[in-house]
């Protein structure tokens, strides 16, 4: 058991950063205000990072523990509210991912963003969204977890708006809180579908009484149906559409291509390794309850993740924005993830599917991270988000090239990278649970080794000049500082050895270790099919040649479909302003305007009206008022006299 | 000498009530008017006086509230005159009818 203390400041050192930096106001702590947050955050990684190994080594089973908790909000004997910090494996893996990445993120901005008109700021929002991702991983209740999750979608709001002067990045922040939320609306009613049918919200009571076959808890929430699925079905589902909204699952994922006007290290931390994983952590948190009480929810999950994914993977193909290509590469592995949860059972064997996911996302972060600082290097260099602006990168950026390279290899699962492990087991789990998504996940790891190695040839190989004329690059810039390259030095480091880490043994479903074997045989096939994907790109895209056109050309429908993501936010536009706006938002302004708005004023003016009538009454003469005086005390006199004579 | 009963005093402090209240209410004059609103205190200071003699000649709280209206009737008409002297002054007259700006 790690020490409580070292927990509470884990939280509270980005916390504190932010209310500092937010606090001091933009110009009196700028030249040190990257310094304070960067600190702040190593020493946050650095007891996160201890605390996970006292944890991890000492306990040899792994139940979740509440470490600390208090009575926040007392709604009735059986229902509270705490705010707690709940230590199991998954929060504590939690913590090490989201300390380290989000240090590693805080000490490429010193490079990054030097010089930006808005530097303090930029670290506080960095430091608010550390602490609320942080506050969300340890949360002890359904509750807290919402609380922490609405202010993780408020930081990623403020930072993909940080350029506020960009038009397009305001209503990329704008669409990201618009459809997260609309997700949100989901997973609130699903909290209160579990709460009221379970009588409680903290994670560990409400897992205990929704899997044990005789509760009576569980008996009344699957006993009645409500559209062919039972209660708890239906909140189970409307949690995990919260969690799809901010993992950016298949249909609510059209914000996350557009949430790339952020800040890249802001893209790099917020929707590609921590927050947008915040959806598989949170149906991890309950599998249990997916996995016993309800398969048909956790079928949901499987078949979500798995559309995702080979979706993302196929827009990814024809996208020419670097980072909209990573965007979608991370929605393609968080599919990954979601899919293997979905597959997976409860307990022993069954279970692999779970440690293989929460395995993926461990390395997923490390890898994507990697890929979208050494991005960011790039863009930092170009000036541009454009592939056709880049190629023939690799003398000038020999690092960034290094580090691009692992992390495509990572992604595209070739051993020993960190990504073949874990992409390894969820094949294996996938293998073992259903042969039609074993086959879907296969193509999906050609699909991504494709387009990766696409995106690094074109960056770093095609054109042998260099950079094209409308992009100038700046000589004296070079590759950035010292503080941008060790990020990604040390990133490579762990895309390289994140899959040694034995996980079966600290990470499963039921708490008691799991031994993962991996057979060398199952192994081949994925990486044959990596390395043909690989091989493709190479074919198309090592040197410049008119391969890729006549390729275009040829399957120029595909093409366009694929280039137009789909057409899904053609749909979204063609629903919202054909059907919701004027079937529902016209007649919805139409009551507001003339019945709630025409109550309250039809009110006004008839109060208006009988006060006119009746001032006539007041003539400003003293004897006018002395008459209606006496002559009422006379009537009231007369009747006193009458009624009680 | 024969003992006044005590409805004769009764009837002239009505009739001075109602005199008193007749003035008030026709009169224009604000002084006039405040000479009508005398003459109705002092119409109640006759009827506690009688009452106190006639039914309980062996207590003195009629009395204490005469006293204390004469008292509270002196500082009216000190405000009173206070009143009506300032709007002689702001409007040169002191017709009741026509200081009616106070409405609305």
């Amino acid at each position: 058991m790690p020490s409580l203390n070292n927990l509470l400041l884990i939280l509270l050192l980005p916390f504190c950063s932010f209310l500092l930096l937010g606090l001091a106001g933009r110009k009196r702590l700028s030249p040190l205000a990257g310094i304070l947050g960067t600190t702040s955050l190593f020493i946050s990684a650095l007891l996160s990072v201890h605390s996970a190994w006292t944890y991890f080594s000492s306990t040899s089973s792994h139940k979740p523990e509440v470490a600390w908790s208090m009575n926040w909000l007392q709604f009735s004997d059986s229902l509270s509210i705490d705010m707690g910090v709940l230590v199991d494996p998954i929060s504590m893996m939690m913590l090490v991912v989201v300390t380290v990445v989000s240090f590693m993120v805080h000490l490429y901005s010193l490079g990054y963003m030097k010089g930006d008109e808005r530097f303090t700021t930029y670290y506080a929002y960095l430091s608010l969204f550390t602490f609320s991702m942080l506050g969300l991983v340890v949360s002890v209740n359904l509750f807290q977890i919402y609380m922490f999750w609405e202010l993780v979608g408020v930081s990623s709001f403020l930072l993909i708006g940080f350029y506020y002067d960009k038009p397009s990045a305001v209503s990329a922040s704008k669409k990201a809180f618009i459809v997260t939320r609309f997700a949100d609306l989901g997973f609130l009613i699903g909290i209160l579908i579990l709460g009221h049918g379970a009588e409680t919200l903290d994670f560990n009571t409400l897992i205990a009484r929704l899997t044990d076959p005789s509760s009576p808890w569980l008996g009344a929430l699957s006993a009645g149906s409500f559209l062919g699925a039972s209660a708890l079905t239906w909140g189970l589902l409307l949690v995990f559409m919260g969690g799809a909204g901010k993992s950016a699952m298949f249909p609510l994922h059209i914000w996350l291509p557009d949430a790339m006007e952020g800040p890249t290290p802001v893209s790099a931390l917020i929707h590609a390794a921590t927050m947008v994983v915040a959806g598989v952590y949170l149906v991890a948190r309950l599998f249990p309850v997916f996995a016993i009480a309800c398969p048909v929810a956790l079928d949901v999950v499987l078949w979500t993740g798995i559309i995702s994914s080979v979706f993302a993977a196929l827009i990814a193909c024809a996208q020419t924005d670097i980072k909209r290509v990573l965007a979608y590469s991370t929605m393609s592995q968080i599919g990954y993830m979601m899919f293997a949860l979905g597959l997976s059972g409860y307990g022993g064997e069954a279970g692999l599917g779970y440690t293989a996911s929460l395995f993926h996302l461990f390395t997923h972060a490390f890898f994507k991270a990697l890929l979208f600082l050494g991005a960011g290097a790039v863009i930092h260099m170009v000036h541009s988000n454009e592939i056709k602006d880049m190629g023939g990168l690799r003398k000038r950026m020999p690092v960034t090239h290094l580090a691009f390279l692992i992390g495509c290899l990572a992604i595209a699962g070739i051993p020993p990278f960190a990504g073949f492990f874990s992409k390894e087991e969820i094949l294996t789990a996938a293998y073992a649970a259903n042969p039609v998504i074993y086959w879907i996940a296969l193509i999906t790891a050609g699909l991504t080794a494709f387009y990766m190695f696409r995106l690094y040839y074109l960056i770093f190989w095609s054109r042998e000049s260099g950079v094209s004329n409308a992009h100038p690059v700046d000589e004296h810039h070079g590759e950035g500082t010292i503080s941008m390259k060790l990020p990604l030095l040390l990133l490579s480091v762990g895309a390289v050895i994140a899959g040694l880490v034995p996980f079966g043994n600290y990470v499963s479903s039921d708490g008691t270790p799991l031994h993962i074997h991996l057979h060398i045989g199952d192994a081949v096939l994925p990486v044959l099919i990596a390395l043909t994907g690989i091989g493709i790109a190479t074919y198309f895209y090592k040197t410049e040649s008119s391969k890729p056109a006549k390729l275009m050309q040829s399957m120029r429908v595909f093409y366009m479909t694929l280039h137009n993501k789909f057409y899904i936010d053609e749909i979204y536009l063609f629903i919202t302003k054909n059907i919701v706006f004027p079937l529902i938002g016209r007649p919805a302004a139409w009551f507001d305007k003339f019945v709630i708005d025409g109550t309250v004023i039809a009110i006004g003016r008839t109060t208006d009206r009988i006060a006119e009538t009746v001032r006539v009454m007041q003539t400003g003469r003293v004897q006018d008022y002395a008459l209606f005086f006496i002559a009422s005390l006379i009537t009231l006199a007369v009747f006193a006299i009458y009624l009680f004579h | 000498m024969t003992a006044i009963p005590l409805t004769h005093i009764l009837v002239l402090s009505t009739l001075l009530f109602f005199i008193g209240v007749f003035g008030f209410l026709t009169r224009r004059n604000l002084i006039a008017m405040l000479m009508g609103l005398e003459l109705m205190l002092n119409s109640v200071n006759i009827n506690f006086i009688a009452f106190n003699k006639y039914l309980y000649p062996e207590q003195i709280e009629g009395l204490g509230f005469t006293i204390f209206i004469v008292a509270i009737a002196a500082a009216e008409a000190a405000v009173a005159i206070a009143i009506i002297i300032n709007l002689f002054r702001t409007t040169h007259h002191i017709d009741a009818e026509q200081a009616d700006s106070l409405k609305y």
